[in-house]
């Protein structure tokens, strides 16, 4: 049973990275269509600004929101200079884009700061409590930094007029240029806030998996089930969804270990995490495919 | 009076397709003007031109300044609210969202409250709704939606397309009431596109007739009415 709880929160804590990484995609998605395959590298590039500023001796919580606003600009940047001259392309010449940008960032982390691993130390205070055997104060305090840029961002969308602009932009381009939206900067501020929300998420996780350029490879993955399983359309249920996949993949291995202590036979384990996490996305998707809480639009004709 | 919206010699294209091939006219500030045609005529593509949803070749002023080949937003941001075909709602807004979305490029916000109460007052149907999830909407009440995101602009020059389109007669008579109120208790100037032209002439004063992307005639809404191939052609008697 204990052992049952930790897991639970543990997958929590990771489900929160997953959420994030989810967010960034969807914040992406609803207003272009598209997956950014090069989301978990930006994320990964933002964890080596960060821990730049603190071999520099800045404190974490003051590197944070430099680098996360640093990363807002290169996000901004990106959809600017390379996205929009390609605005009426064909999907496969954006998705090349997207590989070209997952490698450009990929070899340049590996080049300014090495392809070894470094450590990078929790901002979190190392401090026992009750039921801190179940969870540790890391993995609490990625949950609580999620939760509370998830709140900043929901109020951002739902009570300032440029959130508001931002999602009539999503839904209906031609309609918010008709009431004077800009929406290509609409766009890019999209892409501004999923790079900065990647550069929270990479900066936490990092403690974690350590730094090196592969950190955000399997992340990336289980953010994009997080954001299927939950859907793709809703920043919402992408959030949901990247917490039901981190408790997921944990309780899969716990009840595979389970069943090998109990009968001897083995049928899945840590090994199997991704591959069996990855099958319940395409069940969520065979059945319902707008996600689990992705909401078909009510049209009255 | 120097004309609010002047179109000379505008082409317009979608991809090869050229579906304008040289109109003109000019829009005397503060009346209605109807420009009348067939499917196909031109009449969407007219309005579309002027807000630079098409490639155009031409010239088009408003207001004296050249807006051609300028960003749709920013055409808006000068006073020209497009009430698009298909009405252009919002679907997954609420109404009250809709209609904050329209005053968004706004910064007056106590005339932005006044132009609210004023939406309500003709379409008190919308004050009633406007927790509602706009897609939920009837079609008559997404068009006086769409009316009322483009009066929030506080317009100059309202461009209305189709207005009465797939509308019961009622609403459409309520609809067209209100229009003619707004044109004048608001002093918004209206440009209007219509299927149903026996409707449009009784509320415009100026009319032209598009036919395959040209105007083949001009003049007064009543001389327009009384035109016998007019009558014919568009009236149906």
């Amino acid at each position: 049973m204990e052992q049952l709880i930790q897991q639970v929160a543990s997958g929590l804590a990771n489900g929160a990275i997953y959420a994030c990484l989810a967010l960034a995609l969807v914040m992406i998605f609803v207003s272009t269509d598209h997956i950014n395959f090069a989301q978990g590298e930006m994320a990964m590039f933002s964890a080596y600004l960060t821990w730049q500023l603190l071999q520099w001796g800045i404190n974490f919580w003051a590197a944070l929101p430099i680098v996360a606003f640093a990363s807002f600009l290169i996000g901004v940047g990106i959809e600017r200079a390379i996205l929009r001259p390609l605005h009426s392309a064909p999907v496969l010449s954006i998705v090349v884009v997207f590989i070209g940008l997952l490698t450009i960032f990929h070899s340049l982390a590996g080049a300014i700061w090495g392809h070894t691993i470094k450590e990078f130390a929790s901002p979190f205070p190392k401090v026992t409590f009750a039921g801190s055997g179940y969870i540790g104060p890391h993995q609490i305090g990625m949950v609580v930094v999620t939760i509370l840029l998830l709140l900043a961002l929901f109020a951002f969308f739902r009570l300032t007029p440029l959130g508001l602009a931002m999602r009539a932009a999503a839904q209906n381009p031609s309609s918010a240029r008709l009431a004077g939206i800009r929406v290509d900067w609409m766009l890019a501020l999209g892409w501004g806030l999923a790079a900065a929300i990647g550069a929270v998420a990479g900066s936490l996780v990092a403690p974690v998996v350590y730094l090196e350029p592969n950190m955000m490879a399997s992340i990336l993955l289980y953010g994009f089930a997080g954001a299927l399983v939950g859907g793709i359309s809703s920043p919402g249920g992408a959030v949901a969804g990247g917490f039901i996949v981190g408790v997921l993949e944990n309780l899969i291995a716990y009840f595979g270990n389970l069943l090998e202590k109990a009968s001897g036979f083995y049928l899945v384990g840590n090994g199997e995490k991704l591959s069996v996490a990855l099958i319940i996305v395409i069940t969520v998707l065979t059945l319902k495919p707008s996600g689990l809480f992705g909401h078909v639009t009510v049209k009255r004709v | 009076m120097a004309a609010l919206l002047e179109v000379d010699g505008l082409k317009a294209f979608y991809g090869q397709t050229q579906a304008l091939h040289d109109v003109s006219f000019s829009l005397e500030p503060g009346g209605i003007t109807t420009i009348l045609g067939a499917n196909g005529a031109g009449k969407t593509t007219t309005l579309r031109a002027i807000c630079s949803m098409v490639h155009t070749e031409g010239a088009i002023r408003f207001d004296g300044q050249s807006i051609n080949g300028r960003a749709t937003e920013e055409i808006v941001r000068l006073g020209v609210g497009h009430v698009p075909e298909g009405r252009g709602t919002f679907t997954d807004l609420s109404v009250d969202e809709n209609l904050r979305v329209a005053a968004y490029t706004r910064r007056d916000k106590a005339a932005v409250e006044r132009d609210r109460d004023m939406v309500y007052e003709y379409f008190p149907i919308l004050k009633a709704r406007l927790a509602q999830q706009a897609g939920t909407l009837s079609g008559g009440e997404q068009q006086m939606l769409a009316i009322s995101r483009a009066l929030m602009l506080a317009p100059r020059l309202m461009l209305l397309d189709e207005p009465s389109f797939g509308l019961a007669p009622l609403i459409v008579q309520e609809i067209f009431r209100i229009m003619r109120r707004i044109n004048g208790e608001a002093k918004v100037s209206m440009l209007l596109v219509e299927q149903n032209a026996a409707l449009a002439l009784d509320l415009a004063d100026h009319a032209y007739v598009l036919e395959t992307g040209r105007v083949v005639m001009s003049g007064k809404a009543s001389a327009v009415k009384s035109d016998e191939a007019i009558r014919k052609s568009y009236l149906g008697y």
